[in-house]
């Protein structure tokens, strides 16, 4: 295996290793935010900015994978 | 089906360069493509500011938009703050950064923006060094907002509580749990640097590479949903960017040691209003 393959490797296992993590959390955030309104619908507007923020927070380590894999590949 | 010495082709066409690329120098300063969409980007809201400058009691034309805009952020603002002075002290540079960070988004998926540009010959091949990037699909842009937030955010939190209790809150001396919690405030502070410009980089170039490789691949109908998907994302991020400020300037003006009991009585009496 050439260095360049295991480059590509290595980016490819970055992006997909670091998406799981992220995936799953903002997928129990999306769940609970929604059974959080689905218990109380008036304070729909506030559930939804602090799920966003918390969306945000989880996702922040997959745009870090993202850049790693990024990083690998082109410098 | 696509051979795979059509992949590669497809592969080498697509020029995605992490960095911003240089266009010209002044004296020995570069100026890059980004630096110029930065450039169009504040003219036009200088352009905004001038049009929306002569403010009527009933608002016509553009004076409604920005008033719709300017209330709806103050609205979101000030109970994330939670106190009045500094709300209305710290809401003008909130809101620059709002609309500054929300245009910069969108104007990477103007047509034009990426593709119009010049070939140029660069270590033995020719590619398309673009005229117009987005500012904020630039690391160097984004971390200056980010360095921007933070800076702001400690001067603020000297300011209001004084420089000896904000000190306090990274420097504790009164117990060995109490001194690692200061360490890890100090980390947290820093490494704020590191999230929110990797933040708003990533999620802005990521939606830019993703929607060249869907367009390489299928070229029509599918681009058209990504590209709403990504004027959402760059009205979330410039969002989320500006409450996270807001956030953390109102946990940098609480001083913790003040006065504990007050605030619990205060909050255990019922409200008089």
């Amino acid at each position: 295996m050439d260095a360049e393959a295991a480059k590509l490797i290595g980016m490819a296992l970055a992006m997909g290793l670091g998406a799981i993590g992220p995936g799953i959390g903002i997928g129990l955030i999306g769940a609970k935010a929604l059974e959080a309104i689905g218990r109380n619908p008036d304070v729909e507007n506030s559930i939804r900015t602090n799920m966003l923020l918390a969306i945000v927070f989880s996702e922040i380590m997959g745009i870090l994978a993202f850049v790693v894999a990024l990083i690998i590949k082109f410098v | 089906m696509l051979s795979n010495t059509d992949w590669l082709a497809i592969v080498n066409c697509m020029e995605i360069s992490l960095k911003a690329e240089t266009l010209f120098h002044v004296g020995s300063l570069p100026v890059t493509n980004s630096v110029l969409t930065t450039w169009v980007v504040m003219i036009l809201l200088v352009l905004i500011g001038l049009l929306a400058r002569r403010v009527r009691l009933i608002p016509r034309g553009v004076q409604n938009v920005v008033e719709m805009v300017v209330v709806s952020l103050y609205d979101l603002i000030k109970p994330i703050i939670n106190n009045d002075k500094v709300t209305r002290r710290i809401f003008p540079l909130l809101g620059v950064l709002f609309v500054f960070i929300l245009i910069s988004n969108w104007a990477g998926l103007l047509p034009g923006v990426g593709s119009i540009g010049v070939r140029e010959l660069h270590e033995g091949k020719e590619i398309l060094v673009p005229l117009f990037r987005a500012p904020t699909s630039d690391l160097n842009t984004t971390f200056a907002l980010a360095v921007i937030s933070v800076v702001v955010t400690t001067v603020l939190g000297v300011a209001i509580i004084g420089p000896v209790s904000y000190t306090k809150k990274f420097i504790r001396l009164t117990s060995p749990i109490d001194f690692f919690i200061g360490i890890f405030e100090m980390i947290s502070e820093l490494s704020r640097l590191l999230s929110y410009s990797f933040r708003l980089f990533g999620n802005i170039f990521a939606g830019e590479v993703m929607i060249s490789v869907i367009t390489f691949l299928i070229p029509w109908v599918i681009p058209a949903p990504l590209y709403a998907f990504e004027l959402f994302v760059g009205f979330i991020q410039a969002f989320v960017f500006v409450v996270l400020t807001a956030l953390f300037i109102s946990l940098a003006i609480v001083d913790h040691d003040a006065h504990p009991h007050d605030q619990v009585e205060a909050e255990l009496q019922p409200s008089t209003n």
